[in-house]
């Protein structure tokens, strides 16, 4: 065993590679609940993975067959009910996940020098989860399929002079159709899944390349034992390989409820207008984007028109979601982690949390003049806790970081 | 985290995306009840299934609900020649919709869009309204193109209006009740247990899986309510070093 270990060795760097990023990377030892989210957007990205390979198996990607063949796969296809509620819950539950992770990543100050680049990574893997999970959402091609699809590929069309050509060249046809289904179906399977997972390669060897932030926010490399470990690092296998199975399980119990027993989830999960077939013809009274969009909706129906053009609402959209990549410049605080920052921030950050959370629930709530004025209001918020950043970090009252991390 | 499960509590649920405001009774839905789902597919099969289709069912399914491949083949074969066909029907889109307006929806998962508690309250609202091309409307779906296809045994109800006043101030003719005007061939009660039992199947029908998946879910959950024992004392064990 040995003798062949090493013939693989001067081969490939296998047992280098093993110490490097499992059995000698050396993870703080004070992590706690928020640092599941990573190794669980991993878990989740392998599971739609698996999953999507057995739907493309029974799925047709045509107009006229898609709907069938999903219904297909929900009754004649040996547990394809499963596998297809395990994918669709899959779908939400990666963006619980993922902005769980973002979340910590804000509390902790894990995107501050020198992570900022695990941090954009992040950010592009976000923007490219938000691509795939809308053009897989077309392809059960049910009415809130085709409607939502309508609506977000219009929003291109208010880009001023080329924005009708634009759209139709996303669409491959004046109206969406059979064209657009393909096309979506091309990018859902194979472009942006392999573009996810370059990306998730990059996040991970920038993350081993600097080494973990913890809860202090203290750099655990600054004070390493005679071994030249770090003190307060731990061996990531077989430390957080324990424990991070101990969160699947738990992650896995709540994923399982769903599945099994609430696969619609009240029809956040899968919408009711979905078991519909498309009809082009025929307008849904109230076209809502899944869950995990309607934050951004909410800001894109909150910015008036100007001009009879709808681009400033779409316009705020996009910078609402790049401006997470300025985030690390934006920061003046001389501390990471949230324990040591002062009331300023926590403020900021309490208000941000309740605007995009806020902004979530009006997402999904037809537009009325009061909810349109609450939505203003906290669009502002959103983009104040990213603006005024820079002053309120600066000027906080912070307390003194400790040399080692605590328990 | 307690504070963010409760504001997730408070969101409106989403499940139907039928019209406001109007009241729905609940759908009497038994998944173990053989005998309503074997009831409710005789139905089904006799005045739905000569417009309406139900095309990613197969007839064969229904051995789920404990009908042997005979009795399916004996009893509810009519529009198709073998059990494991789909519950297709004759009628053309392009007539369909001549007659009716719009075709009538395939119902294979209608109970998926429109709620159990739609399709219950439904089939038990149609009234007569001369107005209407086909003399029938319904208080659930306003001017709807279906005739009432069961009148045979519910019977005519025609509506008593009273007058209201509403928000823009003037008087609008309101249904304040509905009188038998002509009996059908049942009781209230029994016509209302019949398209509970029609409501019950096509529920089924939406999802003949649900049964498995809730079996299939206990055991899953009961393997990882273990799995985490043994997980827990695991970690346990590995971190008591850990200082």
């Amino acid at each position: 065993m040995q003798k062949l270990l090493n013939w693989v060795d001067e081969r490939f760097p296998l047992t280098s590679s093993y110490k490097a990023h499992l059995s000698e990377y050396f993870a703080p030892k004070n992590f706690n609940f928020w640092y599941f989210f990573g190794s669980l957007a991993l878990l989740m990205l392998v599971v739609q993975i698996v999953t999507g390979i057995f739907l493309t198996m029974h799925y047709k990607p045509d107009a006229a067959l898609a709907f069938a063949s999903v219904e297909y796969i929900m009754r004649d296809v040996d547990y394809g009910w499963l596998i297809r509620y395990i994918h669709s819950t899959g779908a939400s539950m990666f963006f619980v996940v993922v902005y769980l992770h973002m979340f910590r990543g804000l509390i902790y100050g894990s995107y501050r020098q020198p992570r900022e680049l695990i941090w954009i990574f992040g950010v592009i893997i976000y923007l490219v989860l938000m691509g795939e999970a809308f053009m897989g959402y077309l392809l059960p091609w049910g009415q809130m399929s085709y409607w939502g699809a309508q609506v977000i590929i219009n929003l291109f069309s208010a880009v001023p002079f080329i924005g009708g050509a634009l759209s139709e060249w996303i669409r491959g046809d004046y109206v969406i159709g059979d064209a657009t289904l393909n096309r979506f179906f091309a990018f859902h399977v194979i472009a942006l899944p392999l573009v996810l997972l370059g990306l998730v390669a990059a996040h991970l060897v920038a993350l081993h390349e600097v080494g973990s932030n913890n809860p202090d926010g203290v750099e655990i490399k600054k004070l390493k034992g005679a071994d030249g470990h770090p003190l307060d690092g731990i061996p990531f296998h077989p430390y957080y390989t324990v424990k991070d199975i101990l969160g699947v399980v738990v992650f896995l119990i709540v994923f399982a409820a769903i599945v099994f027993f609430a696969p619609e989830m009240g029809g956040y999960f899968l919408e009711a207008n979905n078991f519909i077939p498309a009809d082009s013809l025929k307008t849904p009274e109230h076209i809502a984007p899944v869950w995990y969009f309607t934050p951004y909706y909410a800001i894109l129906r909150a910015i008036p028109p100007i001009f009879g053009s709808q681009f400033p609402g779409v316009a705020a959209m996009g910078v609402a979601v790049l401006i997470f990549f300025a985030l690390p410049w934006l920061d003046k605080s001389p501390v990471k982690s949230i324990r040591y920052r002062g009331p300023k921030f926590k403020i900021a950050l309490t208000l941000f949390v309740i605007a995009f959370i806020g902004l979530g629930i009006l997402g999904v709530l037809p537009a009325t003049p009061l909810y349109t004025l609450i939505s203003q209001i906290l669009s502002g918020v959103y983009f104040a806790f990213f603006l005024l950043m820079p002053w309120y970090t600066k000027n906080d009252t912070t307390k003194p970081v400790p040399e080692r991390v605590t328990q | 985290m307690k504070k963010l499960f409760f504001l997730l509590l408070a969101l409106p649920s989403l499940a139907i995306a039928s019209g406001a405001g109007i009241h729905l009774d609940t759908a009497p839905i038994n998944l173990n009840d053989h005998g309503s789902l074997q009831r409710g597919a005789r139905v089904f099969i006799n005045y739905c299934l000569n417009c309406h289709s139900a095309a990613y069912m197969r007839y064969n399914r229904m051995q789920d609900i404990g009908l042997t491949e005979a009795q399916i083949k004996s009893n509810l074969l009519f529009a198709a020649e073998k059990p494991g066909e789909t519950m297709k029907v004759a009628m053309r889109t392009a007539d369909a919709k001549a007659w009716f307006g719009a075709p009538p929806p395939d119902l294979s998962v209608i109970t998926r869009s429109r709620g159990p508690d739609w399709v219950y309250t439904y089939l038990r609202s149609f009234y007569r309204d001369d107005s209407r091309p086909t003399g029938w409307n319904n208080t659930v779906f306003d001017k709807v193109g279906m005739p009432h296809v069961m009148q045979e045994l519910q019977g005519h109800l025609a509506p008593v209006y009273r007058m209201e006043k509403g928000e823009d101030g003037k008087e609008h003719h309101v249904i304040e009740r509905f009188e038998l005007i002509k009996p059908g061939k049942l009781t209230q009660a029994e016509y209302d247990a019949l398209v509970g039992d029609l409501t019950n199947y096509l529920n089924w029908m939406g999802e003949p899986a649900k049964g498995d998946r809730m079996r299939i879910g206990l055991a899953v959950l009961l393997f990882l309510g273990v799995f985490y024992v043994v997980a827990f004392y695991l970690k346990k064990e590995f971190w008591k070093d850990v200082h």
